[in-house]
């Protein structure tokens, strides 16, 4: 089959199937022009990339040239990027095909996607429950087959816990292994793009293309590339797990499937213990970076205008109308905690404690090859289930360490739950070793290999 | 942990910085949904940080430069696009003072 038809019938079966509310916008004339070129110069003999072909969805807060663009706000409406990611540049030169952006929660921020300005999006295994979030609609895509593989980003669990809703594999990889530009910031101490596959290997593979140093990202930089060239090969003992004893106190079910889906590997009892105020900690840091990065968007370069009476009303106005309520809480936190008088007593004292966590895990890895953990304390919740902003908040608590401490992490599916529903594992790796993680022993636990 | 971290007129002081214009139904909402999760948040209070330094970022890098090198970079046009509202090569806003 041509390139063309393939794509073609991608989206044709996006456009039919996606009951799920995963994309806001599929790139069809993007994606067949480039399958069109695709065929011509595999036609003239042409040498194709890795990726060749290769359908991807990205989540709505990376930038494609020429193409719309909300982060699931209606801040952004009538946006066009100028520009394209260096993720985005990276996978087109290596000949995927870009097919359409997915839909999230609001500047990421959330663990439902229900704080899309677009309406949430379904989990594909109970249409009344949600896909996890913020980057639900990638996870949902790649869960429902409407795509092999799509891009999110992870600040504080926003890829490995709707991986985990969804029974997909979802990589958060080490902070500053994948450039961020064209990614709207976040938390800039926190936020890194990953990956969502059914497939290990082309979740590698397309992890192989994105990764390394960006000089338009000053915190991209070189991860350990050697286990590249070493062959798998299965030994004795290894690797040794550490399990975080502060890490279960999670549902029943949860903790019985954890526990089977460890069966077998070696197992040592480890602590750590300031991860009890890792919540804490993430809920003073990343609204804080937020309130700042947010500031941008003042309906003057880009986006929507509400006219006051002068700039300053403008501003105000453009921003109470144009965000949604959860946005609006996390300046509203952020610049509490920045303000003058409280910036020692949160802002400070947060950035200390997440000290100690990055040392509880340097601590722990000397011991260990890999620390592992559910991803989440429960399985999908329902849409509408959990509406007080706190107890949502609770929802990262076992994905938000690995962040604070810069860590590699994936969330594989584990098992499901007897109504069906998907659990994932977590697995966290040292810092700088996503390769040996990927290419090698996240085999040791898929047992694909 | 049980004192009072803001009051209401906070909410509106804050919403001001922040320039977010809140209703009345929001500051409301904003002020028992921000008392509650600085309360949360405040727990930190009970962890002994003395000596510890801040992790305000967790590479160990500093002060990133490029080369100080003109490169061809976007066309006004291509940047103008976005804009609200334009005049000639400028972004237009309503007046100042």
């Amino acid at each position: 089959m041509s390139y063309f038809d393939e794509i073609k019938n991608y989206l044709e079966r996006i456009k039919k199937q996606d009951k799920y509310n995963a994309f806001l916008e599929i790139f069809e004339q993007r994606a067949l022009n480039k399958a069109e070129e695709l065929d011509e110069r595999k036609k003239r003999g042409e040498k194709l990339g890795n990726l060749a072909g290769i359908p991807v969805a990205v989540k709505d807060n990376i930038l494609v040239k020429g193409e719309k663009f909300t982060c699931g706000s209606k801040i952004l409406e009538g946006f066009v990027a100028p520009y394209s990611a260096t993720v985005v540049e990276k996978l087109e030169a290596a000949d995927a095909v870009i097919i359409g952006r997915t839909n999230m929660d609001e500047f990421a921020m959330g663990s439902s996607t229900e704080n899309s300005a677009y309406g949430p999006t379904k989990n594909p295994h109970d249409l009344k429950r949600v896909a996890g979030g913020s980057s639900g609609g990638s996870a949902a895509a790649v869960a429902g087959d409407l795509v092999p593989v799509a891009l999110g980003s992870d600040t504080g669990g926003s890829i490995r816990q709707p991986a985990a809703f969804c029974g997909v594999l979802g990589f958060k990889p080490t902070y500053g292994a994948v450039s961020r530009y064209g990614l709207v910031a976040f938390a800039s101490s926190l936020d890194q793009i990953g990956v969502f596959a059914k497939d290990p290997d082309l979740l590698e593979s397309v992890f192989d293309v994105i990764y390394g140093v960006d000089e338009k990202d000053e915190t991209s930089h070189k991860i350990d590339t050697s286990p590249k060239n070493v062959a798998f090969q299965r030994i004795e003992g290894y690797p040794k797990i550490g399990v975080p004893k502060e890490f279960l106190n999670c549902s029943q079910e949860v903790r019985e499937i954890f526990e089977k889906a460890l069966k077998g590997f070696n197992i040592v009892e480890i602590s750590l213990p300031h991860t009890e105020y890792a919540v804490a900690v993430y809920y003073i840091v990343a609204p804080s970076e937020a309130s700042s990065n947010l500031a941008r968007f003042d309906g003057v370069r880009y986006g929507r205008r509400i006219e006051g009476d002068d700039l300053i009303s403008t501003y105000s106005k453009t921003r109470g109308h144009g965000f949604g309520e959860e946005v609006k809480r996390r300046i509203m936190i952020g610049t509490f905690s920045l303000s003058s008088g409280y910036y020692d007593a949160y802002y400070l004292k947060a950035q200390k404690v997440r000290t100690l966590i990055a040392e509880d895990f340097r601590d722990a890895f000397k011991k260990v090859d890999y620390i592992v953990t559910p991803t989440t304390p429960t399985p999908a919740f329902k849409i509408g289930e959990i509406t007080d902003p706190l107890s949502l908040y609770l929802q990262d608590v076992y994905t938000i360490p690995a962040s604070l401490a810069g860590l590699p992490a994936i969330s594989i599916p584990a098992g499901k739950t007897k109504d069906g529903l998907p659990v994932g594992l977590q697995i966290i790796g040292k810092r700088n070793s996503d390769f040996m993680l990927l290419f090698h022993d996240i085999f040791y636990f898929t047992g694909e290999k | 942990m049980d004192k009072k971290v803001i009051d209401k007129k906070d909410v509106e002081y804050l919403g001001n910085l922040a320039r977010i214009s809140l209703s009345e139904d929001e500051k409301e909402k904003l002020y028992a949904d921000l008392e509650k999760i600085l309360g949360y948040v405040s727990q930190l209070e009970k962890v002994d940080t003395e000596n510890v330094e801040p992790t305000y970022h967790v590479l160990p890098v500093k002060n990133v430069f490029r080369k100080d090198k003109v490169k061809e970079s976007f066309s006004k046009e291509e940047i103008l696009k976005n804009a609200t509202e334009r005049k000639g090569d400028f972004f237009k806003v309503p007046k100042i003072i």
